[in-house]
């Protein structure tokens, strides 16, 4: 029987997460599980079974007359604005009045007593529309036509013509990458259980509460005093429960405000699949001019994606993507542009890595263009374009900020030693050249992320922390728990502060009750945004507590300091509750907001120019493949990565968020397939035809280390660095490594152009494309 | 007549008594929504997420058998005489944490947390079957299990670590084996259960003969093994399958017979029962049965099931068909048997009068210089739904091809065998010419569709790839090069 150590569960400690028990007994508390007051309904949601469409009008008799129906919300229910748009253009409606747009868009709600009858009836609507000709991918978008859903971006440094001009090579291609379901194992949900006068409470799984609190309040109406927003913890986020809970959320709320009555809104796997967003699928055409040793002279790029019929949030994705199409390399002439193309799909949205991924992937397919035209190792075209140090003019990024922490280098030259890289290269191509069925490959690639919201605004932060005078504590932050353990996080910096045990420290639901204009749990800064804010909280009580200590024992504050025994009061050591209890009876203030907001960012979009990221996270990862040439199904060997994540906050926390990042990773570029049939309906809309990675599909050996000799040189929570989204994009060596293998069967002559995902069918097809020689 | 209109079963540590339950209630539905057990959670209703796996005990050849199921497919109905243990029930009295529990939590093996009780589930079962399970026994035990968050990682070392937080004996379970049997037994059904309202009407035959006559009865009835395909026409499509005959309990549709010349097996065996038998008599076929969809709906899916369901791309059909199996169909008129290849006449239609069931398939054992291989093809490796399945069984006698049967699932309406391809093997010495003329041949055999699963064009392909890896595979004039090996490793 093994004992759990005592652990005081302050900062760089492997501090478990703090439902773990609850998890795995079933007890941790989801939306679904809360249980539900007498009278609750139930809403579900009736979609369109056109793409586009003039929507002439729905014939809801048979729904209302249907068992266990208790009303129909269509558009005319709405009490104030028909619109959930997150950035505020009025494009994404509740219910659409005028034109379908999308398979599967909702178009009305049916209220029922049981979930199971509103489903039921939700299928008995009679749409009356005109069918309108539809485009779902943004090639035959644009060439039908269609407008950018929102304004592009255009980022450039130098001259481009002069860098293509004196360049001694030249290559232009594309590359068409896939997009991505977000899969979380808890889907959409929202309850809202209405409340006197104008209020509302939702209780729902979101990563942006302050978001649904707003939406919630302008359908209803009403200031966004009246509405609550709760989120204990979500079954997964992943981005994409950013912006895409607005429309339950105020399904449930337009429903309990006009019965009067619970609402709850839960759909099934499949329409939360085909009616939500998902990651934006790219096609990137790139151009590239270099020199003979393969260091890039110029590159131009256009980033055309998927963007669906709305906005939400696909300029920013867009524009993320612009910001890593340099990945971790210096382009000397650069000169790159969004398309974010209108479709008649269902509106993509934030996913971990944020457009990021999309990026580094042209990035990374340039290196190969220029690695198989000059025949050399892609590792050593990475490492001649890689940022410099700050002394030899290559460290601008094609947005104009300089890259001033750069240590690619060294995590790539220790990740090339351990995983022993060189070695295994020439064992491959020795292997390889027999020329056998199964074909081997292997592929280093880096990645460098750059932290921030690039939305200025969102860069701040709120927390409130109580103590009570039995001397337990009180935690809350505007972060969402959604499985990364933020929570955790934040609890051990609290925990620090005040020097105390990790389990005096109560940490609770996210509401906006508590935290007021939150940002979303969004672009890995969690922790460096709530961590901060509470640390600014706890240093305010600390603070009020050296006061009094001082005061009343009639020392000088300096001779008061926080311990793990206790305070500090000159020779006294007195224990934490003891001190609280007095503090209180002396009437100190033992409750304190805290707030954070990111020093030193800027970023002027319409000149291309600025500070968006307050610093960048590193990493590689070396993975190595088989492949088999009669079918295309392969098998990831092995992977050895090295990660960056400053001084880790919690390293068992950070080693699970690298491990999954990966995986999910490997998974968008491998496995996970969307496909839309001619009609535009997506069929791969559930597990049973969407396959996202198994415990099987692990690599078979898999090695993972964090960085640790790595500390933020900016100030951030501890040193520690975010860690979310950058680990997402090690996965891109399984693709990388898929693509060497391939080549192998043309002998390296060609590169592959592999498009993603990678299916086994994409490497079938590109094996025998190469042996033909194409 | 009049019959039991009682479902009983254990729920954890208490015994339940329903009247009136739906055939199409859902076990998933009765532990959230009716009991608020709400540990076991919905992830895709479909079977294929593993978030809503709990345990199911019951008798089997007289002995007590818990194994992993999805409750979200499973019909409540179904479950008469059986023990349903969820996560709830793992921590014992005190709460103090299960060995599975203390493990995962140990090894960081919970992030989001939605998944895990599940993947908790899975590992208890596991545990219990095999305390000291290997690497590949740990991941073909999750093959039904979804985590979206961990990367696998640390489950998978959760997993190999349990045994140092305690050992089965100790387990409720087992500890209170001899109680739980007695008490099953009780439950056990004296006669025919009829339950549920009219329009949702379950009805659980007590033998075959009496299934017969409930199929004479009620011609236009669904007939229920394990679900894992009809769990979906009611939690997806919401189609309505009343009456419902539920077989899996069936104990004389369970036998599993080995004879001098075949095996034979019940059309109620689940895939986890003949497991052994299947590896035993057609070694080939041992890797190929751990790829059919996950451990959850191998537990519940039955061979029976997956033929007389008819899809074009069930697992077992083409291995079956390629063996030269025959399917024995039994009604009130009497037992009939057919080549498993005729029983599949188009898409959605097989050879199966309403009021007949299939009762068993009988596979022929192999023969001398028989040389049988299976193929599945699928966009991920494991639980997965084929892009192409193939079963090829060739005889050779003094280097000639004196026999052959190609089958494939995935490249047509129904399972079907490559008759021109065949054609260009038999008669033939076994050599890489009349292979290549074969695969040219699957173009002439197939016309298969285009799918999210697949291309028509890769189906194709890898259909003629399949019989050049076939003889690549069992072609001993070169030599055999173990380092050039022609077929991923498992």
């Amino acid at each position: 029987m093994k004992h759990h150590t005592v652990t005081k569960g302050f900062t760089h400690q492997n501090q478990k997460h703090d439902s773990a028990v609850k998890q795995v007994t079933g007890r941790a508390e989801y939306t679904d599980d809360i249980a539900e007051p007498a009278g609750t309904l139930h809403a579900y949601l009736g979609v369109s079974d056109v793409a586009h469409a003039k929507l002439n009008g729905i014939d809801l008799s048979k729904v209302r007359d249907a068992d266990g129906v208790v009303a129909v919300l269509t558009a005319d229910d709405i009490p104030g604005a028909n619109d959930i748009s997150p950035t505020g253009r009025n494009d994404e409606p509740v219910f659409p009045t005028e034109k379908i747009e999308f398979h599967g868009q909702p178009l009305f709600a049916v209220i029922a007593e049981t979930r199971d009858a509103a489903r039921r009836a939700a299928e008995l609507a009679e749409v009356d529309c005109d069918v309108l000709p539809h485009a779902i991918d943004p090639v035959s978008a644009r060439d039908a036509g269609m407008p950018l859903i929102t304004e592009p971006l255009k980022l450039e440094r130098g001259d481009i013509d002069k860098g293509f001009a004196t360049a001694q090579n030249r290559i232009k291609g594309q590359v068409t990458v896939g997009g991505q379901d977000h899969m979380y194992l808890e889907g959409h949900i929202a309850f809202a259980v209405p409340g006197e006068d104008e209020d509302v409470v939702v209780h729902c799984s979101t990563q942006h509460p302050s978001e649904a609190q707003h939406m919630v309040a302008h359908v209803l109406g009403v200031p966004s005093n009246a509405v609550v927003v709760n989120v204990r913890r979500m079954g997964g986020g992943f981005g994409g429960k950013e912006s895409q809970m607005n429309l339950f959320c105020a399904v449930a709320a337009i429903g309990a405000k006009k019965l009067g009555r619970p609402v709850k809104i839960r759909p099934d796997r499949d329409q939360d699949m085909t009616a939500t967003g998902k990651r934006h699928d790219f096609v990137i055409d790139y151009d590239i001019g270099f020199d003979n040793d393969g260091r890039i002279e110029a590159v131009s790029g256009e980033f055309a994606a998927r963007c669906g019929y709305s906005s939400d949030l696909s300029g920013p994705v867009t524009d993320r993507a612009l910001f890593h199409a340099d990945n971790a390399y210096f382009y000397p002439h650069v000169r790159l542009t969004s398309r974010p193309q209108k479709t008649n799909t269902v509106s993509n949205t934030a996913f971990r890595g944020f457009g990021g991924p999309q990026g580094v992937i042209a990035a990374e397919r340039m290196i190969e263009e220029i690695a198989f035209a000059l025949d050399k190792d892609p590792l050593d075209v990475r490492k001649a374009n890689f940022y410099g140090d700050g002394t030899d003019g290559r460290n601008l990024t094609p947005y104009h900020q300089s890259v001033d922490d750069n240590i690619i280098g060294r995590v790539v030259e220790e990740l090339e030693e351990s995983s022993d890289y060189r070695a295994r290269r020439e064992g491959i191509r020795a292997f390889n050249a027999k020329g056998g069925i199964l074909r081997r490959g292997i592929a280093l690639t880096p990645v460098k992320f750059g932290i921030s919201f690039t939305a200025t605004h969102y860069n701040q932060a709120g927390a409130l922390i109580h103590v009570y005078n039995d001397g337990s504590i009180h935690l809350n932050h505007g972060g969402t728990e959604m499985g990364q353990g933020l929570n955790t996080k934040v609890a051990q910096v609290v925990a620090e502060a005040f020097q105390v045990d990790f389990n005096r420290i109560k940490i609770t639901k996210t509401t906006t009750e508590k935290v007021p204009n939150t940002s979303a749990t969004a672009a890995s800064s969690g922790s460096d945004l709530n961590g901060m804010a509470a640390l600014n909280a706890a240093e305010q009580i600390k603070a009020r507590l050296v006061s009094f200590a001082a005061e009343s024992r009639g020392v000088s504050e300096d001779a008061v300091s926080f311990g793990p025994t206790g305070i500090s009061i000159g020779t006294d050591v007195v224990p934490f509750d003891k001190l609280v209890k007095e503090a209180y009876m002396a009437r100190v203030h033992l409750s304190a907001t805290g707030f954070y907001k990111t020093p030193d960012i800027h970023w002027d979009r319409a000149a291309g120019k600025g500070r968006p990221f307050y610093y960048y996270a590193y990493g590689a990862a070396c993975s190595e493949v088989t492949i088999d040439t009669l079918t295309g199904e392969y098998r990831v060997e092995r992977a050895d990565i090295l990660h960056d994540v400053g001084r880790s906050l919690n390293p068992a926390l950070d080693k699970g968020q690298v491990e999954g990042a990966f995986i999910q990773g490997m998974g968008w570029l491998t496995t996970e397939e969307l496909w839309w049939d001619d009609e535009g309906r997506l069929r791969t809309h559930a597990p049973s035809t969407y396959k996202i990675p198994l415990a099987s599909d692990r690599p078979r050996e898999f090695n993972v280390k964090l960085a640790d000799w790595s500390e933020n040189r900016e100030m951030t929570i501890k040193r520690s660095k975010a860690v979310g989204e950058p680990p997402f994009m090690l996965g891109i060596s399984v693709f990388e490594a898929l693509s060497m293998a391939v080549a192998s069967v043309a002998d390296y002559r060609i590169c592959p152009r592999l498009e993603a995902p990678a299916t086994p069918e994409r490497v079938l097809l590109a094996v025998e494309r190469l042996k033909a020689g194409a | 007549m009049t019959h039991q209109t009682a479902i009983r079963f254990l729920l954890n540590g208490e015994e339940k008594t329903l009247t009136d339950v739906k055939a199409t209630q859902t076990l998933l539905d009765y532990l959230r929504i009716e009991q608020r057990l709400t540990g076991t959670k919905e992830g895709c209703a479909e079977g294929d997420c593993g978030a809503c796996t709990v345990l199911v005990g019951r008798l089997y050849n007289g002995a007590l058998r818990y194994e992993t199921v999805n409750a979200c497919i499973r019909f409540l109905a179904s479950l008469n005489g059986c023990h349903i243990v969820t996560i709830e029930h793992l921590s014992g009295p005190n709460g103090r944490l299960h060995p599975v529990q203390e493990a995962m939590v140990e090894h960081h093996g919970s992030q989001c947390g939605f998944c895990t009780p599940g993947f908790v589930m899975s590992l208890y079962a596991l545990w219990m079957e095999k305390p000291q399970p290997t690497e590949t026994e740990v991941e073909t035990a999750l093959q039904g299990n979804l985590c979206r968050c961990t990367g696998y990682e640390p489950i998978i070392k959760a997993a190999l670590a349990v045994n140092e937080y305690g050992t089965p004996a100790h387990d409720y379970l087992n500890a209170e084996r001899e109680n739980l049997l007695a008490q099953l037994g009780a439950l056990q059904p004296e006669g025919r259960i009829e339950t549920g309202p009219a329009d949702d009407r379950a009805i659980l035959p007590h033998t075959t003969e009496d299934l017969a006559q409930v199929l004479a009865d009620n011609p236009k009835a669904t007939i229920v093994a394990g679900s894992t395909d009809v769990g979906l026409w009611v939690t997806k499509f919401m189609r309505p399958i009343s009456p419902v005959v539920f077989v899996n309990h069936l104990e004389d549709l369970k036998a599993i017979e080995t004879t001098e010349d075949a095996l034979s097996i019940g059309a109620g065996v689940t895939y986890s029962e003949c497991e052994a038998a299947i590896s035993a008599a057609f070694p080939h076929l041992e890797e190929y049965w751990n790829r059919i969809a996950g451990w959850q709906v191998r537990n519940m899916g039955t061979i029976g099931g997956n033929i007389a369901n008819g899809s074009p791309i069930g697992d077992t059909p083409p291995v079956l068909i390629s063996l030269g199996a025959e399917v024995t169909l039994q009604s009130t008129k009497g037992r009939r048997t057919l080549p498993l290849e005729a029983f599949f006449i188009d898409y959605g239609k097989q050879d199966r009068a309403p009021e007949e069931f299939v009762a068993s398939i009988r596979i022929p054992l192999p023969s001398e210089g028989q040389i049988d291989a299976a193929y599945k093809v699928s966009k991920r490796r494991d639980e997965d739904i084929s892009a192409v399945a193939a079963g090829f069984s060739v005889v050779v006698e003094n280097g000639k091809i004196t026999s052959v049967n190609l089958a494939f699932g995935g490249m047509a309406a129904t399972p079907k065998r490559a008759a021109k391809a065949e054609a260009a093997l038999v008669g033939n010495r076994w050599c890489s010419e009349a292979f290549e003329h074969a695969a040219d041949a699957i173009a002439e055999d197939f016309t298969p569709l285009s799918d999210w699963r697949a291309s028509a064009d890769y189906r194709a392909r890898v259909a003629g790839n399949l019989l050049r890896r076939f003889y690549l595979e069992h072609d001993n004039s070169q030599g055999s090069d173990a380092d050039m090996p022609v077929r991923l490793a498992v």
